[in-house]
């Protein structure tokens, strides 16, 4: 039941200079499959005939999953249940990755958590457990999965950091900073990767109707996780930018944002 | 560590998420939000929206309800209140969109609730199966379909959706989660088609898929002058032709014409196949905008586009069975006030009564375009509170225009009333008690199969109770 999927297709409208390497996205690890954005990147690309490897922890939901993605059109899809935020299972993550899924060409990283603020700034435990979520967890499994396609000298790895990490608001600043942080790390990662020919997406959606922001006020005008999951299976499947904002539009949003001088932006209640 | 590499298994398996209650899930909540059905009247607030991403949330949110507060909620597409909760909780089911299984030899598909019509096209007429029953939008969910027991263009030789529901699990908040099949629980399941959500939330549904050759509809379109031409054309055509309907201009008057429409599915018809989205209505239009003289003007048009037209076409599948939704949210076209959609069946013994309704409405220069109408079947009802019955059905639609609109709707009632047909619950949003019972007149024999945390503004107008 081979057939030509999009992205052999696009193989030979590559650039010159990527030519020699395989094209991303077609065995994507997805770390935190059940997470909204997630969810429609799957489908989407299940019916693009990718294969799927999904880490997520509830054995059920990813049960869900395995059922319905292989009927969308995914040829396979591996499951493996196990606790993103805990760095000690890390590598048992990557052992299996590379054990049932050898020649996965595409690592995307979709979890996040995202308390009330003002959790955070009365609960220190709150606060360790966001930064540890949010930042510390996932630059840890980025480094397992760089090391292994850094050797491999192929592949791509993204992930969904957050407009919210552009600058520091009142309103949202410890998941901003971590997300903030990780887009960092990212930036860092693009460049060692780079002469090894690993590609590494940051990802940066606005707000999107998610169970993640369901309490927050205007979640009805949020993007829908269709759109932006539309936006992240092309930029996977073509060579486009390093980062990557979705809707568009926020690209320009935080450019202006970020021009704001700090002595106005302190005093803006955002 | 739980991992498998197994690939699911084809056949339909046992339901098995755990009956076991969970704790309220903060995730599975929602805030309160504006919730609008199709025909945007009436506006009414809502307490809470929850929304849970998965079915393990579900039976949590059921347990920690209050009595007679929840509402299950597909997508919206519901003209009135009955996919409304005035003031209480609805529970929002369009994140359990998972399909769970799928046999490839018998076409039977298990799918969570969530899960929309236009999806499963998408899914399968490319392997070749299509909706057993559709009705003349996409964008419902499968439980949507079933808890209104739709009807298609072709209830005359296949019944309505609810005929093609072989078994589904419930989930309720007194029983935990539920089987029902034609041998187990089978009036539970007989209650839930057609049960207005009221019966708890569905798990998951196993539909009966249809095989097709491809994604093409071989079409005809007919243009008639009367009632009796439209009936004789209607009676020919049942034997040879699966999907059947018709279109009407409510303003010609006494010379009344129409468009019926007929078709099967395209045998051996090899053409590529290229889906593509249509324009979207980005926001309410002015209530001007719909007048007698516009109104007359489309129709005018749309009349003399098919009969100009070529008699006999192959159409790709969307054009035939959903021509609005290629204009996402035309219901914006009826302005601020919103509209009323008003579907009734009238036994077809009182072709008299019929002619009434059908000058009534003409005379008022209130109603709008798309007037539809088809002749049912003869099936049974597939649910206890299904609303096809053998007789003609019309619909149509009335821009809100205050108590005028209503006065109007009200003396159609009567006529309704006295023929002994029926109203149709899933367009309503004013209906009396007195005319539910005239519809429904076993109603009360629904009573014990419903979730006693359930309700909806529609029940608690029709019915009285809480």
């Amino acid at each position: 039941m081979k057939s030509v999927t999009p992205v052999q297709a696009l193989d030979s409208r590559a650039t010159p200079a990527s030519r020699n390497k395989p094209a991303a996205l077609r065995r994507i690890v997805v770390l935190g499959a059940t997470s909204g954005i997630a969810l429609e990147v799957q489908k989407q690309s299940a019916s693009r005939r990718c294969e799927l490897l999904l880490v997520a922890r509830s054995p059920e939901r990813l049960a869900a999953l395995q059922a319905d993605l292989p009927i969308r059109g995914a040829p396979r899809v591996l499951i493996h249940s196990a606790d993103l935020s805990a760095i000690a299972q890390h590598p048992g993550i990557v052992e299996f990755a590379r054990r049932e899924l050898p020649d996965f060409d595409t690592v995307l990283l979709a979890y996040g958590s995202m308390h009330n603020q003002k959790d955070a700034e009365r609960s220190i435990d709150v606060l360790l457990e966001e930064l540890q979520v949010d930042f510390v967890s996932a630059a840890s499994i980025l480094t397992l999965f760089a090391a292994e396609l850094e050797r491999r000298r192929t592949g791509c790895i993204a992930a969904i950091t957050s407009v919210a990490g552009e600058r520091g608001r009142r309103s949202n600043y410890v998941y901003g900073s971590a997300k903030g942080g990780l887009s960092l790390f990212l930036q860092g990662l693009r460049s060692r990767l780079y002469p090894a020919g690993v590609r590494v997406i940051t990802i940066k959606p606005g707000p999107v109707r998610t169970p993640m922001t369901d309490r927050l006020p205007n979640a009805v005008n949020f993007a829908s996780p269709q759109q932006v999951a539309h936006d992240i299976v092309r930029c996977l499947e073509r060579r486009s930018p390093d980062v990557l904002y979705t809707p568009g539009i926020w690209r320009y949003v935080m450019a202006a944002v970020k021009m704001v001088p700090e002595p106005i932006f302190k005093r803006l209640p955002l | 560590m739980n991992s498998s590499t197994q690939a699911p298994s084809a056949a339909p398996e046992k339901h098995r998420q755990s009956p076991t209650a969970l704790p309220k899930d903060p995730q599975a909540s929602g805030n309160s939000e504006r919730v609008l059905s199709w025909g945007r009247y009436p506006r009414v607030e809502h307490r809470h929206v929850y929304k849970p991403a998965w079915n393990d949330q579900v039976l949590g949110i059921l347990q920690a309800a209050e009595p007679d507060s929840l509402l299950p909620f597909g997508l919206g597409r519901s003209y009135g209140d009955s996919c409304l909760n005035a003031g209480r909780d609805l529970l929002d089911c369009q994140r359990l969109n998972r399909i769970l299984a799928f046999d490839e030899s018998t076409g039977m598909v298990r799918c969570e609730s969530g899960v929309s019509l236009s999806d499963i096209l998408r899914v399968f007429v490319p392997k070749g199966w299509f909706l057993p029953v559709t009705p003349g939008t996409s964008f419902v969910t499968i439980g949507g379909a079933i808890a209104n027991d739709v009807h298609g263009k072709n209830h005359h030789c296949a019944g309505t959706f609810g005929a093609h529901v072989q078994q589904i699990a419930l989930y309720r908040s007194d029983k935990g989660s539920m089987f029902c099949s034609p041998r187990e629980n089978s009036e539970m399941l007989h209650a839930t088609i057609g049960g207005l959500g009221l019966t708890g939330v569905i798990a998951w549904a196993d539909i009966q898929l249809k095989r097709v050759d491809g994604p093409w509809i071989d079409s005809e379109s007919i243009p008639f002058h009367s009632l009796k031409a439209f009936l004789d054309l209607s009676l020919e055509s049942n034997a040879g032709f699966e999907y059947t309907v018709a279109w009407l201009d409510c303003f010609a008057g006494s010379n009344l014409r129409g468009v019926f429409f007929r078709g099967n599915h395209a045998a051996n018809y090899k053409k590529d196949f290229r889906p593509k989205g249509g324009p979207i209505l980005p926001f309410e239009l002015p209530s001007w905008v719909l007048n007698p003289l516009s109104v007359r003007a489309f129709n005018a048009a749309y009349y003399a586009v098919h009969v100009a037209k070529k008699r006999r076409a192959i159409l790709p599948y969307q054009p035939f069975f959903y021509p609005l939704d290629s204009i996402r949210q035309w219901n914006l076209l009826y302005g601020r006030e919103g509209f009323l959609q008003y579907q009734c069946v009238i036994p077809e013994n009182n072709l008299a009564a019929f002619e009434e309704l059908l000058d009534r409405a003409a005379r008022s220069g209130m109603a709008s375009f798309f007037v539809v109408l088809k002749q049912f079947g003869s099936a049974p009802p597939a649910g206890m509170l299904s609303f096809p019955r053998p007789g003609l059905t019309i619909t149509l639609d009335f821009p809100k225009r205050g108590e005028r609109t209503l006065a109007l709707l009200r003396s159609l009632d009567d006529i309704v009333q006295k023929s002994r047909g029926a109203l149709y619950p899933a367009k309503d949003a004013r209906m009396s008690p007195v005319l539910f019972e005239t519809s429904f007149p076993n109603w009360r024999g629904f009573l014990p199969y419903k979730d006693p945390k359930m309700s909806s503004s529609l029940w608690r107008r029709v019915t009285g109770l809480p």
